[in-house]
């Protein structure tokens, strides 16, 4: 009933919910590097384009896919350790606001060193053409990759739902997390976590990539640019420092911005980024700690 | 004297800008275009730093006022002749009216002014990156509107046919007036309450200062400010609603990093430093010789050099060149 009177179809729904998915598999990947070093990495965009760079280079090689992911894990690895190496490691002591713009910078310096290479008009990713064909469901046209990006975000927050709850290494994240000092201070070694939180958040970064060049196969210098934006705001409305309402944030604004593409009539349908961030503006201002936080109490002294 | 002594944090930066001004006036007329565009940086870096740099609260939000000054000077200067060809959907009432020069450029200064007050009064309740994100949403919500919404001006178009009064000469008195008034609004009673929060919030509150009030003055005075600038950008060159987006954003940000962000000073080093940076690899993109050397850079090499120089000062110099402090001849006496 509801569905019918905001001129939402299945489909519409679907694909919001494939959306949200991805953005919340870029919310965990930014959630957990905020959370063990208190930084907001604007880069994280550009380690997607990155990976969706490499997947063209090799559909252009016409390299076979296993090839293909495996070309792009490796690319945006080695690109989130430099990172981390080059620029947070040195920055660690500073306060977030110069880490925010010190990932500005590395952001921006990546998206030209990737106009100088490949240009403006970017590059075509084809191999994974296939997952874009639609399969039959009870009479609602679904893309293939909807079903894949739903089941492969599902599977992958499981998976490092186990390794924070059950491993000894997720410990220390959470701990790190909740209290970067004390957990020092009780032995957990820095490096050590902030390497392994480093390189998770690329591989998540990777599978972002395959995704997303799934569904837009032309990979340009800004590709992700706007979906990572997107995604820090959502991770910021959902509560930046736990990694549950991080992600639930993501896949909130995720699939809030399918289903206002679906609903809005469509002259208004390019105003889609003034009723998403009005959105934002209004919930940060009811509940500033975010959506799902336990309380917005102000730190005492 | 003290006040005499105080004059000199407002002497250092305005004269480097005269300096810069003067300096155009000897190089040639396609390098005088670096030095006019250097000087319009300036006012949009100042602006910016009024609120970052005395409120220690990070806005990405800035460029709006600039893009709604420039849009609001625009759409009054462009002769009323060719309105119907470059805004063909204005407004009715919009449509018989131009103005000047300075009245173009001061209702810049109004009609940004207002919107950073509406924008501030729900918004500056925020913090941290509640903020920051916030900020950004004005940036988009902004970008949006002005690049759909026809009856405010060319939509997706550049604002061509605006008379381009901004050369050297306003350019420098522009920048001047905007420093002068960050700085009157930095030695006010206004301005220390800001940093006093920035310095510490809880100490602040419990002596009695609101900290939702001085953000909402100085986010409001920076607003007119940045409007200021956006007149002077429009009459500079055909903005669009791209050249005032994230790119503008991101490298007036930097500039205010680069130089140090919690002083004058540094805010107009840092401007005039990238900005010389800037250009100088913009024209060695086109050949250049440097120590008898001669080398042509590959096109895109600019932004490349400039993002790397960028993340290298943050990680040397984490407080800018300047160490965010302002310049003074004659250093304080110590007690």
């Amino acid at each position: 009933m509801m569905l019918a009177i905001l001129n939402i179809d299945w489909q519409t729904l679907t694909d919001a919910t494939a959306l949200g998915a991805i953005y919340a598999l870029m919310a965990v990947g930014i959630g957990l590097v905020f959370g063990v070093l208190r930084l907001v990495n604007f880069a994280y965009g550009q380690l997607v384009m990155a990976g969706a760079f490499a997947l063209a280079l090799a559909s252009q090689w016409g390299w076979p896919i296993w090839a293909a992911i495996v070309l792009c894990f490796a690319v945006v690895l080695v690109l989130s350790v430099l990172m981390d190496r080059l620029v947070f490691r040195p920055l660690r002591t500073q306060s977030p606001a110069i880490m925010l713009v010190a990932t500005f910078a590395v952001a921006y310096l990546l998206e030209s060193v990737a106009l100088l290479w490949f240009g403006p008009l970017g590059k075509i990713a084809s191999s994974f053409g296939t997952l874009n064909q639609p399969v039959t469901i009870s009479g609602v046209d679904i893309r293939k990759i909807t079903i894949v990006a739903i089941v492969v975000a599902a599977a992958c927050l499981i998976a490092l739902t186990l390794l924070l709850e059950r491993t000894t290494v997720g410990l220390y994240m959470r701990a790190s997390s909740m209290d970067f000092d004390t957990a020092r201070l009780l032995g957990v070694r820095a490096n050590r976590v902030i390497a392994t939180a480093v390189l998770i958040s690329g591989a998540l970064a990777a599978v972002v990539a395959i995704m997303l060049t799934v569904q837009t196969p032309l990979v340009t210098p800004d590709f992700a640019l706007r979906d990572t934006i997107i995604v820090l705001a959502g991770v910021v409305l959902g509560g930046m420092n736990r990694p549950v309402p991080a992600t639930l944030g993501g896949f909130a604004i995720g699939f809030a911005s399918g289903i206002l593409g679906g609903a809005l009539p469509t002259n208004q349908s390019q105003y889609l980024p003034t009723f998403l961030f009005t959105a934002v503006i209004v919930v940060l201002l009811v509940r500033p700690g975010g959506l799902f936080a336990r309380s917005n109490a102000v730190e005492r002294v | 004297m003290k006040r005499a002594l105080a004059l000199q944090e407002l002497a250092a930066p305005a004269l480097l800008v005269v300096a810069a001004g003067l300096l155009g006036t000897v190089v040639s007329l396609s390098t005088q275009a670096y030095f006019t565009d250097a000087l319009v940086s300036v006012a949009i870096v100042v602006a910016l730093y009024t609120f970052i740099g005395n409120s220690g609260v990070l806005s990405f939000g800035h460029i709006s006022f600039v893009a709604i000054g420039a849009w609001t000077a625009g759409v009054l200067s462009v002769p009323t002749g060719q309105k119907p060809a470059i805004m063909p959907n204005l407004a009715h009432f919009m449509r018989p009216w131009t103005t000047g020069n300075l009245t173009s450029i001061v209702l810049a200064g109004v009609i940004a002014g207002v919107c950073a007050l509406v924008v501030a009064l729900p918004l500056m309740r925020l913090s941290g990156l509640a903020a920051g994100i916030a900020t950004f949403g004005v940036l988009e919500i902004t970008h949006n509107m002005l690049q759909y919404e026809e009856r405010i001006g060319p939509g997706l178009n550049a604002f061509s046919s605006v008379p381009e009064t901004t050369g050297l000469l306003q350019a420098s008195l522009g920048a001047l007036i905007v420093i002068a008034i960050a700085f009157a609004y930095a030695r006010s009673r206004f301005g220390r309450l800001l940093r006093a929060t920035r310095e510490d919030p809880a100490a602040a509150r419990a002596a009695g200062v609101s900290i939702y009030r001085q953000r909402l003055i100085a986010f409001t005075l920076s607003g007119i400010l940045a409007g200021l600038a956006g007149g002077l950008y429009v009459h500079l060159l055909p903005v669009s609603t791209n050249s005032v987006y994230l790119d503008l954003t991101f490298i007036t940000l930097a500039m205010l990093v680069i130089g140090g962000a919690t002083s004058l000073w540094g805010a107009v080093v840092g401007a005039l430093a990238v900005s010389a940076l800037d250009s100088y690899l913009a024209i060695a993109e086109n050949g250049a010789s440097l120590f008898g050397w001669h080398y042509d850079l590959p096109a895109g090499t600019r932004v490349v050099v400039e993002g790397a120089l960028m993340a290298l000062v943050l990680i040397m110099r984490p407080s800018g060149l300047t160490g965010g402090r302002e310049l003074r001849f004659w250093p304080r006496r110590s007690s």
